[in-house]
C-alpha cells in the first residue's frame, strides 16, 4: 500500500469535500435551470421509489413490531402498557421510519447511482455526453437528486404506517393489547413537532444518498475494480452521513420545538 | 479509369484561403500528475483538411482531441476552434460549440442502455425541436452512410467493435459538424473492418469536405488516406494517381517527449531524415 503524507491526505479530503459540494450545488441548481429532464426523472422515481417498496414495507414493518416487542416488556413491568401505541408511533415517526428507509434506499441506490455512473465514466460515455452538448449535471445528477429526494419522503410515510402496523400486531399478538387502543393512543400522541422531524429528515437523507452516489459515480477512476470501490465508498459515506445527520436534526429539532 | 480527384485539389485550394484555419493550438501545455504531456505545442488545422496524429502510447494524442473540445483544460497556451478560443469559454458555451464538432471515441462511448436509434439521434433529441419523422429520416440516412441501416434496434452490446466504431460515426456526423475529431477509430480492429472505417473517414473529407484531426497507431490506415480518395461515383475509395497525391489534403504530426517534432504532407514525412520519425514509419 502506498504511504501518502499527511499534508497531502488532508489536501485530497479537502479538495473530495470541495468537489462533492460543486456536485451537491450544481444538482440543486439545475432544478431551476432548462432544460428539465422529466421523462429521467419520472424513469429514475420508479426505479428508486417504486423498485424500493417491498424492502421500505417490510423493513417498516418488521421494525415496528421488534420496537413494540421490546418496549413491551419494559413497559408491562412497570404496568404501563396502553402506552405502547405511544411509543412505537413516536419511535417510528420521528427516528426509525426516516432512518431505517434511508439506509435502505442508501444500501440499494447510493450504489446503484454510484456504479452506474462510474460506468459511464470508465467507458468515456460522460465524456461523450459532454462531446454531445449535453451537461450530465442535468441530465444525470439532477433527475437522480429530484426523484430521490421526493421518492424517499413518501417511502418514509409508508415505512412509518407500516412500522405502527407491524408495531400493532406485534403488540396484539405478544401483550394482548386492543387493536382500537393501540392505534388511538398511536394516533394521539403524534403532534406537528414530530411529524414535522419525521418528514425533514427524508428530504435531507434522499439528498445525501443521490449526491453522495452521484459523486462516488463520477469520480470513479481505475476500471471496473474502481467503479466497485466507488460502489462500496458510496453506500458506506451516506449510511454514515444519514446517522451523523439525523443526530443533528434530532438535536435541532428538539432545540426548535423544545422536546 | 475514374476521373482525377477533384475534391482533393479542391480543399487544397480553400485551404490557402486566409481565415481557413479550423482548429488552432498555441504553445499549449497539460501534465497530470506532474507528468508533463504536452509541453507548449503548436500546430494548425485548415479547413478541409484531415491532420493525422502520431505518437507512441501516451505520447499525449486522445489529450489533443479531449483539449480541443474542451473536455480537458491545459495549464497554458490558447485553442482556437471554429474561430472560437475553447480555453476561455465556460461549459456552458462549450457545450454550443460541440454542436459543431464532433468526436468518435476509442472505444465508441456509445450508450450502452439505449438502443442505436437511440444513441444515433441522442443528439437531436436533445435539442427537442426536431419532428419524430425527421429523426427517424436522419437515423436512418446516418446509418446508411455507415451501412448499419439494419442494426436500429439493437443495443451496443449486440454489436462487434467495428460496427460499434460505425455506429458512433454515424452519431458524430448526424448533425453534419464542421470539424471530426477521431480517436484511434481503427484500433483493435482486424484490417478488413479498420479499411472500411478509413474509407468513410476519407468520404467525409471528400465528398462533404470535414475538417478532422485523427489519432491513430496505425501508420498504414493514415498512408492509406494520404493515398486515396473517394470515388462518388464508384461510391469507393481508390487510389490517388500519382502525381495528384500531394493534393490529398491530409497532415501528418508526430508527438515524441510532449512535443510536436513533425508536421507536414506525406511527402515530407517520406523524405524526412530525422533517425526517430524514420524509424518509426519503417
Amino acid at each position: 500500500m502506498e504511504l501518502i503524507s499527511p499534508s497531502d491526505w488532508a489536501k485530497q479530503k479537502v479538495q473530495s469535500v470541495q468537489e462533492y459540494s460543486v456536485i451537491a450545488a450544481r444538482a440543486v441548481a439545475n432544478v431551476f435551470a432548462r432544460p428539465r429532464y422529466l421523462a429521467d426523472t419520472t424513469q429514475q422515481a420508479d426505479l428508486i421509489g417504486v423498485g424500493s417498496l417491498p424492502i421500505v414495507v417490510l423493513t417498516g414493518f418488521f421494525t415496528g413490531g421488534a420496537l413494540a416487542q421490546n418496549s413491551g416488556v419494559t413497559l408491562q413491568r412497570f404496568g404501563s402498557l396502553s402506552l405502547i401505541g405511544q411509543l412505537v408511533s413516536l419511535g417510528m415517526v420521528r427516528e426509525l421510519g426516516p432512518v431505517i428507509t434511508g439506509l435502505m434506499v442508501a444500501g440499494r441506490n447510493a450504489s446503484g447511482i454510484a456504479s452506474e455512473l462510474g460506468s459511464m465514466v470508465v467507458t468515456e460515455q460522460i465524456d461523450a455526453m459532454r462531446a454531445l452538448g449535453t451537461d450530465p449535471m442535468k441530465k444525470l445528477v439532477t433527475p437522480r437528486v429530484l426523484s430521490t429526494v421526493v421518492m424517499l419522503f413518501f417511502l418514509t410515510i409508508i415505512s412509518d404506517a407500516f412500522g405502527i402496523g407491524g408495531g400493532g400486531v406485534a403488540s396484539a399478538l405478544f401483550f394482548g393489547v386492543d387493536m382500537h387502543q393501540y392505534w388511538s393512543t398511536a394516533w394521539q400522541i403524534l403532534v406537528f413537532q414530530d411529524v414535522f422531524m419525521g418528514l425533514v429528515k427524508p428530504v435531507l437523507f434522499g439528498f445525501i444518498i443521490a449526491t453522495v452516489g452521484c459523486y462516488y459515480g463520477i469520480s470513479a477512476r481505475g476500471g471496473t475494480q474502481g467503479v466497485g470501490r466507488a460502489t462500496t465508498q458510496a453506500v458506506v459515506a451516506s449510511s454514515i452521513l444519514i446517522i451523523t445527520v439525523d443526530f443533528f436534526v434530532t438535536r435541532l429539532s428538539m432545540t426548535l420545538f423544545g422536546q | 479509369m475514374a476521373s482525377p480527384p477533384e475534391v482533393a485539389t479542391q480543399v487544397t485550394a480553400d485551404s490557402a484561403a486566409p481565415g481557413s484555419v479550423a482548429i488552432e493550438f498555441e504553445n499549449v501545455s497539460i501534465a497530470f500528475e506532474e507528468r508533463q504531456i504536452l509541453d507548449g505545442i503548436s500546430f494548425q488545422l485548415m479547413h478541409g483538411e484531415t491532420k493525422a496524429i502520431f505518437g507512441v502510447a501516451g505520447s499525449g494524442k486522445s489529450t489533443i482531441l479531449k483539449l480541443a473540445l474542451g473536455l480537458l483544460k491545459p495549464d497554458s497556451g490558447k485553442i482556437v476552434v471554429l474561430g472560437e478560443e475553447v480555453t476561455s469559454m465556460t461549459e456552458d458555451q462549450l457545450f454550443e460549440l460541440r454542436r459543431r464538432v464532433g468526436i468518435v471515441f476509442q472505444e465508441s462511448a456509445l450508450f450502452d442502455s439505449l438502443t442505436v436509434r437511440e444513441n444515433v439521434a441522442f443528439r437531436l433529441y436533445e435539442e427537442g425541436t426536431v419532428p419524430e419523422d425527421e429523426i427517424d429520416q436522419r437515423v436512418r440516412e446516418a446509418l446508411s452512410f455507415v451501412e448499419l441501416e439494419n442494426t436500429v434496434d439493437m443495443y451496443p452490446s449486440e454489436l462487434s467493435g467495428g460496427m460499434r466504431r460505425r455506429v458512433g460515426i454515424a452519431r458524430t456526423i448526424i448533425t453534419h459538424p464542421e470539424v471530426l475529431l477521431y480517436d484511434s477509430p481503427t484500433g483493435g480492429l482486424d484490417p478488413v473492418t479498420s479499411n472500411t472505417i478509413i474509407e468513410l473517414v476519407v468520404k467525409q473529407r471528400d465528398v462533404f469536405k470535414i475538417s478532422s484531426l485523427l489519432v491513430t497507431h496505425r501508420l498504414q490506415d493514415a498512408f492509406t488516406m494520404g493515398t486515396h480518395y473517394f470515388d462518388r461515383a464508384e461510391n469507393r475509395m481508390k487510389p490517388l494517381p500519382p502525381h495528384t497525391r500531394a493534393a490529398v489534403p491530409m497532415g501528418f504530426l508526430i508527438l515524441r517527449d510532449g512535443h510536436i517534432i513533425f508536421d507536414g504532407d506525406l511527402k515530407s514525412l517520406r523524405e524526412t531524415r530525422d533517425h526517430y520519425i524514420r524509424e518509426y514509419i519503417s
